[in-house]
């Protein structure tokens, strides 16, 4: 049994509190947030114990290892004073907000032969999956277009008061939906050498941008497009989708589906005779002991877990792998000069009064 | 419960399988009078309950039913509370607290607490989860709403949590307050009935996926299987047809082949597929009283 805490209880927080607590491999000892009044609930409806303060959750516990998910600016910090104590981390994205950091914590938790992931979940989704896979088996000829979308209606107001609504603690639409399609592309194919062309755009928030675009250049003369909004209530919610075009084909796969075309067959993608064929989530995805929001969740915990039982120091998502999805962030930052977003002009807030505008007031 | 419920998955863009899909149908019905159309031929085919989300939509659909009781004297509504996209995307918006104070009234105690920041003692959360409840409950008022469901999202997030205490809260809101009976939509079945024996919740409703090909049964088919024959709950089976993945008729049969199953949930967009499903079931549920010797 594993001993573990879990460090924030955001959003995404809360969500690994759950998963964690039904994993039969781990004992969830404590868990750590500022919000006194989220910790008293917890504490008084679960019994779990919960700190305010992570130096002393880390002195006072015997822990094996834990989960951050924190506010992006404070994970370097978090996972620094874990490493020290010898813990096997898992962090949420971003991994850092300075690549320097990274490098730091990435080669602190190799020499130290501690397990260290971060929660790019997508690369355990299995539509994504197969997606790398068919990739990398060569039947799309060689890549020369790769396109990376994400899509949400999360800022559709000029207003907003949490850190990610803050350029300097890694909030935006660049550090909570780009990064996720970044690091799509580089699980797909290869991280980019370059960025150019690259359009940071603010339409309702204020200090950060609510659109991300640029173009990007593969060492393999490759060429990619990233596009990102989080601000397109078009969307039901977070959509992400990558396209890749390769001299035998196309292909273009989502958390539900991965649509293959090709010229050629290739045995890589037996069902496909030459033209399109589409492979679904329901016989793509493995069946996981515990499900919330999706089985990719559930998924990279039980990975974690497995890594620090059998020992594995190859593992997935690793901080060195997420560091490569810093280092874009960094590289699109410094295109437009430290990252200032420009403010696109938008008439005030264009959404129509809901359900719950109306009733609460 | 009747044996057929009919679910709202396509009239809010939600398809599992396909995006394109979800957004053809969340296109196809924009207009109130094309969701009414299927809701009418559903009706037709002898489907009294809608088994629904508490998307804002579902207001224009409630308003509907309001104005023509005499047309579906006999319609019921199973709401399934809350629709989890609004409040995740608030919370990433406004915080878990920014989240909370925006979805309860503005006005009154436990807004003045939360303004306050005070922590709040064991009687308080149960009056935060049953305003909640009714601020979502609202837009029903009028209809009959015999069962009201908590969404999986938030089941499963209460259950790894061991948040025990809070389906204990929502049971007894939603028998005092509405007089209805509390459902539990879950993807981890067994767990969750573990759960609610312990609190208490005797023979809970329990709506589930329930499907041949095992997908999304956390605790795999075969406790599934095992679970569902013997112990004491009222299963509800959705996502039978795995969102296409299996023929409507073997699906079917998967699911009528377990007595125990008492209701099925299924959504379609045509009066066709509404009448096939609807009739395969009829045709293939045993009667009465062989369900009641298997």
């Amino acid at each position: 049994m594993l001993r573990m805490a879990m460090v924030g209880l955001g959003k995404m927080g809360l969500s690994h509190l759950a998963i964690l607590g039904s994993h039969p491999g781990v004992k969830v000892v404590a868990c750590c947030d500022q919000n006194a009044y989220l910790t008293d609930v917890l504490s008084k409806h679960t019994g779990l114990k919960c700190y305010d303060d992570t130096d002393r959750l880390m002195q006072s516990e015997q822990l094996d290892a834990v989960v951050i998910a924190t506010p992006s600016k404070l994970h370097a910090r978090m996972v620094e004073k874990a490493l020290q104590r010898n813990l096997h981390v898992f962090c949420e994205k971003p991994f850092v907000l300075d690549v320097p950091d990274g490098e730091r914590l990435a080669a602190m938790a190799e020499s130290r032969g501690l397990v260290n992931q971060v929660g790019y979940h997508y690369r355990f989704v299995g539509a994504f999956q197969e997606a790398a896979r068919v990739v990398q088996s060569g039947a799309l000829g060689k890549v020369h277009h790769i396109r990376a979308e994400a899509y949400g209606p999360v800022v559709l107001r000029p207003k907003g008061s949490t850190w990610r609504s803050s350029k300097d603690e890694g909030g935006g639409a660049l550090y909570d939906y780009a990064c996720h399609a970044l690091d799509l592309v580089n699980f797909i194919h290869t991280p980019p050498a370059s960025v150019s062309g690259v359009a940071l755009n603010s339409l309702f928030s204020r200090d950060v941008a609510d659109e991300v675009y640029c173009t990007m250049s593969f060492r393999d003369g490759a060429t990619g497009q990233l596009c990102v909004n989080w601000s397109d209530e078009s969307c039901r919610k977070m959509t992400t989708r990558i396209s890749v075009w390769g001299t035998n084909g196309r292909l273009c796969a989502d958390r539900q589906e991965c649509q293959i075309y090709l010229r050629v067959p290739h045995p890589a993608v037996p069902a496909c005779n030459g033209g399109w064929v589409s492979r679904y989530t329901t016989e793509l995805t493995q069946p996981v002991w515990y499900y919330l929001r999706g089985e990719e969740y559930s998924a990279q915990i039980d990975y974690f877990v497995k890594a620090i039982e059998n020992q594995r120091r190859d593992n997935v998502n690793s901080f060195r792998s997420a560091l490569q999805t810093d280092k874009l962030v960094e590289m699109i930052l410094a295109q437009v000069g430290g990252g200032r977003a420009i403010p696109v002009t938008v008439a005030a807030s264009v959404r129509p009064r809901g359900f719950w505008a109306r009733v609460l007031g | 419960m009747d044996r057929v419920l009919f679910g709202d998955n396509q009239f809010f863009g939600v398809n599992h399988m396909s995006e394109e899909k979800a957004r053809a149908q969340a296109m196809r019905f924009q207009e109130l009078s094309s969701v009414i159309e299927v809701l009418d031929a559903a009706y037709q085919e002898g489907i009294r309950t809608f088994m629904c989300t508490t998307h804002d939509r579902v207001e224009e659909i409630c308003d509907y039913f309001r104005a023509n009781r005499d047309r579906y004297p006999d319609y019921r509504f199973y709401p399934c509370m809350p629709y989890a996209h609004k409040y995740a995307n608030a919370v990433t918006e406004h915080g878990t607290m920014g989240a909370l104070r925006k979805f309860l009234p503005e006005d009154g105690a436990v807004a003045a607490m939360f303004r306050g920041g005070v922590a709040l003692a064991s009687k308080d959360i149960e009056v935060v989860a049953q305003m909640l409840v009714d601020a979502e409950m609202k837009m029903f008022h009028g209809l009959s709403t015999p069962v009201i469901f908590i969404q999986n999202v938030v089941t499963d997030l209460l259950l790894g949590l061991g948040m025990k205490d809070a389906f204990r809260m929502f049971a007894d809101h939603v028998r005092n307050r509405y007089d209805a009976e509390p459902g539990f939509i879950t993807m981890n079945v067994p767990r969750l009935l573990d759960v609610l024996e312990e609190i208490g919740v005797d023979n809970p409703i329990v709506c589930a996926n329930i499907n041949k090909i095992g997908f999304r049964m956390c605790g795999g088919m075969e406790l599934y299987e095992k679970t569902i024959a013997t112990r004491r709950f009222r299963p509800v089976a959705m996502s039978v047809l795995a969102s296409g993945a299996l023929s409507p008729r073997e699906a079917i049969e998967y699911v009528c082949r377990q007595p125990a199953i008492e209701s099925i949930v299924f959504g379609a967009s045509s009066r066709g597929n509404i009448r096939q499903t609807k009739q395969l079931i009829d045709e293939l549920t045993l009667r009465p009283e062989a369900r009641a010797l298997a």
